[in-house]
């Protein structure tokens, strides 16, 4: 239910202003602590021998010249850490059917892609591993390789694991109305395209890495994490290391980057655990660039052969599509490997009215890295989709494509509702966000300038897309099909003495602004000033138990906790200060430090409160106790996920000569519900877009038809750089969640989910008057001469 | 990734530095700027027993006019080419394409005659070499010779360096019936170039060198005489047939050949004045 | 002729004597033997900008240098420039812009933007995006990045 609207409205209320990052000084002057900066004593650095074959049995490994190199403490093969560490199963029961086989840290007798490690070297120093691993000789023999996804299911084809009978990991049908009789019914015209997805990566600047100390003397593991899940983490650390939960400490300190990169199971920082346990001793594993190439999850790979058909009218009956994707050799643990296909299956054209839908899914297994959840899981897709279809079928019925959306978009008035996939909807905003979008852009204004533009030979397209994204997820997304995976999370806020809070929170920071947007709910619920609020995070020793941020779901979730934590503590203030003051509660405050009458008149400072309580109880009547310290734990009830939605647009320019898509300009509208701090999520909504638009133009993992990845550097994978990228607008509605008090769903997917449909959509605007379209991301500079080039062939 | 040991040598001259080349017979490699060495050792690509630093040889760093040449020595930075007034007024091809190579931070340290010993075929300074008709200047244990452009890039990373080191570069000064065009196409600013191409026009004469198309800086003959006969530029580019284009994962050849081509258009429209 | 090289060098203004492996880069040196963990490490190849400083006034990559390159120079990290004041003004208008979010370009970044200051880059924003264009972030979509370095160059020329 939505609370009362004065927590938002009082005088030093903090939520809503463009507040500055506390933490933003600390880390312009070089002083942030990342995993790598971490230097304990005695600690030793690991190093890995990787698999250079897609798919080989290990023979036999002779590590004897290695066991003796300069500064080698430690070698240990796939099989030596098997005795110490417990395979793992990427599965969940709620996506029934999904199979996959027990993992090792490092490759046991087989290994399935090229990277997968094999063996583990421990030295005094990173170089001295790294010498040593070139003195480890490993004797393959090669199998052949499943990398194709499209043939990996092919009779004959080469089976990753023969206990599974097939590379099919997981498959799932979607079927609603009679999609066949929609699509044939008179005045219906369909509109088919084949899409491609490449294979990207999240290339987090700070690559994946780990510090892990082990302490014989109280059987304590302390990991220091580079990541988002520090109580998931925990409980996998325990669970296949063999130790007590509660003896293991996860830290994150500083983050760099994260994007859903860094909270999957890694062989390698599993390894580096077990490796500091077996030493006693501080074990370091940081990624090198090669490494986190061929390692880190990749998202993406799908193959979607799709229909959409619109009446005549621009009446959408119905979807239907395939989606075949590929997900390396195993489901990744704990979080599975089928998410993104499931989220595509849910998501495509939830938007929209819809009768008719048919969807299939198949998840296959392949010799690549492995494929998991990265930024906007399954998002770029679904919105391609449906969106790429939407436009195409708005050209073939000659109808601008602003006006079948409008035909189509869910009114604003008609939640809660569900989509044709049986998805809860509520407070969604599609037709406000639509054209709030185009009176920003001045859309009639640039279609006219793009008219003039195309009479000189200049190919600029216009491209939308209106999404959805799925935020704040309730256990329904992970903890019922038995993940270790919290969906609620707590906050505490104690009054010290002094008079400030000191708040902690299960939500972690990579970047994003958690611990400044934490301060802001504090500080605006309690009634202490900004700079009165110190924030602890990303530390399962001293925070409140949760899931941590991923999913966009720290500011919904861990806010609201916040919130209430903050309200509960001030309740309990105010009760200590009636009973000081002798004055009923309810004509007290709290503003900017001190307990005050409604009026905003100063009763008495939040310290002197503070210090009667902690040093003079004795002034106190015996029978009040205050604790000065409030946890509480939210989760979101009654709903799966908390949809928010946005419209997106994308202005290019397309060189025909060259195939070089250059983006003028975007324009995002975005409704995550109530906006804690401007300042922070437009500029994630930003690099969302950017990433974004990554996926659409740039990026993408080559691979040889043997498995081997063939651009792993940073010179021959293209991450977005500042020159290419446009200027970016954002605007904002505001539909607060009904699921909180605090009304914030997330922002922090939107932008990667929606740019590639709006990229796509753009390009083929473009390129329309040529007779020309593309449905593969990346589109490269080959791949739209190659449409051009079909075109001409027509 | 980290580089693998070596031995680090700082010589003191050009003459100790050929010497100390020969010692290590073809295991030691000359270090400049070290921004593509380095990048290749730290992939542990390149294992030399040595390297050669050349920091010390002041005599291979400097921009000297000489009448009707420039000499420049092999250690000049490209941010030391860049800055300079007398490189600007003599050698307008650099000014087109220095802002094309990589960023600040690798200009500062990036070295000309390191980018002509490494002869990366997507490099702009090999190909800027061909179309200027440079001459490259280098000492081995046999003594100096000169070596010009077009006989010195040999194949992929492979140039007709014999146990020598570059001393410098020899470019003729901008003669005043010289026009200049230079274009590259890259998805992204500062990187290799999916295709470029430097000209250098003297009266109706063309010195057209392409980059980032073949296993080498490449001129086309044919292509160089079809633009003095003034032939159209559909037959101009129809030359462009004669070059075995590269394959890879950013564009395989008959992109290449396509990007070449617009390349071409392109710097011939955009010659300087 | 050793696989060890003496150096000395001044370091965000202090004089450091030290002996390091020859296959030592110039950001390991600064990271791992003098703790000024400032300066990232993000690809050891060049390209991502993360380690960038400066050396001698020039910014450099710091992962393409050896340390046995820096002898007899002046290095200046991002630990130097927040200590010196010369990037109290960036500092605090990346602030303002939220021009970082996991803050682990930054110190590159700074190192850059603090270039093109030094070297008199005016307010255009092209030309500021064109010169951070060898500088990866992940986390902004570098707007507010350039709206930061805008701000500098607007402020001080008034």
């Amino acid at each position: 239910m939505t609370g009362p609207a004065h927590i938002f409205d009082k005088p030093n209320r903090y939520i809503g202003k463009p507040e500055p990052r506390a933490d933003a000084a600390r880390l312009l002057q070089g002083r942030g602590t990342y995993v790598d900066d971490q230097k304990l004593p005695r600690m030793v650095h690991a190093a890995f021998v990787r698999s250079p074959h897609a798919h080989a049995t290990i023979l036999s490994i002779n590590a004897e010249e290695a066991r003796a190199a300069t500064g080698v403490v430690a070698v240990y093969s796939g099989e030596d850490l098997a005795k110490h560490v417990t395979p793992y199963v990427g599965t969940l029961t709620h996506l029934a059917g999904l199979r996959s086989m027990p993992q090792h840290p490092l490759a046991v007798g087989v290994a399935r892609w090229q990277g997968e490690p094999v063996v583990m070297i421990v030295a005094t120093s990173r170089a001295l591993a790294e010498d040593a691993c070139e003195l480890v000789y490993v004797d393959y023999a090669e199998l052949p390789a499943a990398v194709d996804s499209e043939t990996a299911l092919d009779t004959g084809a080469p089976i990753i694991h023969s206990e599974l009978g097939s590379n099919l990991a997981w498959e799932r049908d979607v079927v609603v109305g009679d999609i066949d009789a929609a699509f044939a019914a008179p005045d219906v015209h369909v509109v088919e395209r084949q899409f491609r997805f490449g294979r990207h990566t999240g290339v987090t600047l700070e690559t994946r890495g780990t510090v892990c100390d082990y302490d014989p003397s109280e059987d304590q593991l302390t990991v220091y994490y580079s990541g988002q899940a520090p109580h998931m983490m925990q409980v996998i650390f325990s669970k296949h290391l063999d130790l007590p939960e509660e003896n293991i400490r996860v830290i994150s300190n500083d983050v760099g980057g994260s994007f859903g990169i860094k909270i999957h199971t890694y062989g390698d920082e599993i390894a580096t655990a077990a490796a500091a346990k077996l030493l006693k001793r501080p074990v370091k594993f940081i990624a090198d660039r090669f490494e986190s190439f061929l390692t880190d999850i990749h998202a993406r790979d799908h193959i979607v052969r799709a229909k959409m058909g619109v009446t005549e009218a621009g009446k959408i009956v119905g979807i239907d599509f395939d989606d075949l994707t590929g997900i390396g050799p195993f489901s990744m643990y704990p979080r599975t490997s089928a998410i993104e296909c499931n989220q595509v299956l849910n998501l495509t054209g939830a938007p929209y009215v819809m009768e008719n839908y048919r969807a299939k899914g198949r998840v296959v297994f392949q010799n690549k890295t492995l494929m998991c959840q990265y930024r906007a899981v399954g998002h770029p897709i679904a919105m391609a989709i449906a969106d790429g279809l939407l436009e195409d079928a708005a050209r073939k019925i000659g109808m601008d494509p602003v006006a079948l959306r409008e035909i189509n978009l869910m009114a604003d008035d008609s939640y809660p509702r569900t989509s044709a996939t049986g998805m809860k909807l509520d407070d969604l905003s599609h037709k406000r966000a639509l054209r709030k979008l185009t009176d920003l852009m001045n859309y009639d204004g640039l279609r006219a300038r793009q008219t003039l533009a195309r009479k000189k030979g200049i190919y600029r397209g216009i491209g939308f897309v209106s999404m959805v994204e799925v935020t704040n997820p309730s256990p329904m997304f992970y903890g019922i099909g038995g993940a270790p995976i919290a969906s609620q999370d707590g906050a505490t806020v104690r009054l010290d003495a002094g008079g400030a809070l000191h708040v902690s929170s299960s939500i972690t920071e990579q970047g994003q602004g958690t611990n400044a947007i934490l301060a802001q709910i504090a500080a605006g619920v309690f009634g202490v000033d900004l700079n009165r609020v110190k924030v602890t995070t990303g530390d399962t020793a001293t925070t409140p138990y949760g899931g941590g941020t991923w999913a966009s779901r720290g500011a919904g979730i861990g806010g609201e906790a916040m919130l209430q934590a903050a309200q509960a503590l001030k309740d309990q203030v105010l009760e200590v200060a009636g009973v000081m003051l002798q004055t009923g509660v309810e004509t007290l405050d709290i503003q900017s430090g001190a307990v005050t009458d409604i009026d905003g008149s100063v009763r008495l400072t939040l310290a002197d409160l503070a210090r009667t309580v902690y040093y003079r109880g004795n002034e106190l009547p015996n029978d009040l106790n205050p604790e000065l310290i409030a946890t509480r734990h939210y989760r979101v009830t009654d709903f799966p996920f908390v949809f928010t939605n946005g419209a997106m647009a994308a202005h290019v320019e397309v060189d025909i000569e060259t195939g070089f898509v250059k983006v003028l300009h975007f324009w995002a509208v975005e409704d995550c519900g109530r906006v804690i701090n401007p300042l922070l999520v437009d500029e994630q909504i930003r690099g969302g877009v950017v990433q974004g638009i990554g996926g659409a133009l740039y990026e993408e993992c080559h691979y040889s038809p043997d498995g081997q990845f063939l651009n792993a550097t940073m010179a021959d994978y293209m991450v977005p750089m500042a020159s290419e990228m446009p200027e970016i607008t954002i605007a904002h509605i505001e539909t607060p969640t009904k699921t909180s008090i605090l009304g914030a769903k997330g922002a922090g997917e939107a932008g990667t989910g929606g740019a590639p449909a709006a990229i796509l959509n753009a390009v083929n605007d473009a390129l329309s008057p040529l007779g020309a379209s593309i449905w593969q991301m990346p589109m490269t500079p080959e791949r739209i001469l190659a449409s051009l080039n079909q075109a001409d062939c027509n | 990734m980290k580089a693998p040991d070596f031995d680090y040598l700082r010589p003191a001259s050009l003459a100790a530095a050929v010497a100390m080349l020969v010692e290590y017979d073809g295991e030691a490699m000359p270090l400049a700027g070290g921004q593509s060495l380095m990048p290749m050792m730290n992939f542990r690509m390149a294992a030399p027993e040595a390297l050669i630093d050349l920091v010390n040889l002041s005599e291979l760093r400097g921009i000297w006019v000489e009448s009707d040449t420039i000499r420049i020595g092999a250690m000049t930075s490209y941010a030391d080419l860049k800055g300079d007034a007398a490189v600007q007024k003599h050698i307008p091809l650099f000014s087109l394409a220095l802002p094309h190579i990589a960023h600040d931070a690798i200009r500062n340290r990036g070295t000309i005659g390191g980018s002509l010993a490494l002869a990366d075929p997507a490099a702009e300074m090999p190909a800027l070499m061909l179309a200027l008709n440079a001459n490259i200047e280098v000492e081995g244990p046999d003594g100096a010779r000169m070596l010009s452009a077009d006989d010195f890039f040999l194949g992929m990373f492979e140039t007709a360096l014999d146990g020598e080191l570059i001393k410098a570069i020899h470019i003729p000064v901008a003669k005043s019936e010289q026009r200049f065009g230079f274009h590259e196409l890259t998805q992204r600013h500062g990187d290799y170039a999916l295709a470029g191409v430097a000209i250098v026009q003297t009266s109706n004469t063309y010195r057209a060198a392409f980059f980032g198309v073949a296993d080498r800086a490449t001129r086309v003959p044919k292509l160089e005489a079809a633009l003095e006969q003034n032939e159209d530029i559909t037959s101009v580019l129809a030359h462009l047939n004669s070059v075995d284009f590269t394959d890879d994962i950013k564009a395989n050849h008959t992109t290449r050949q396509r990007l070449a081509g617009v390349a071409l258009k392109r710097a011939l429209k955009g010659m300087t004045t | 002729m050793s696989r060890y090289i003496d150096i000395s060098l001044r370091v965000n203004g202090e004089d450091v004597r030290a002996t390091v492996p020859s296959r030592l880069n110039l950001v390991d040196f600064l990271r791992e033997e003098l703790s000024l963990t400032g300066s990232h490490v993000g690809c050891e190849h060049g390209v991502c900008g993360a380690c960038t400083l400066t050396v001698n006034g020039d910014t450099v990559r710091g992962c393409l240098m050896l340390a046995a390159q820096a002898d007899g120079k002046e290095i200046t990290t991002i630990e130097g420039l927040a200590e010196n004041g010369q990037s109290a003004q960036l500092q605090a208008a990346f602030t303002k812009h939220n021009a970082l979010q996991c803050g682990f370009c930054t110190p590159g970044m700074l190192a850059s933007a603090l270039g093109y200051l030094n070297t008199g880059g005016s307010a255009d924003r092209d030309a500021i995006r064109q010169h951070i264009s060898g500088n990866y972030c992940r986390c902004t979509g570098y707007q507010s990045i350039v709206n930061a370095i805008c701000d500098v160059i607007e402020e001080t020329s008034i």
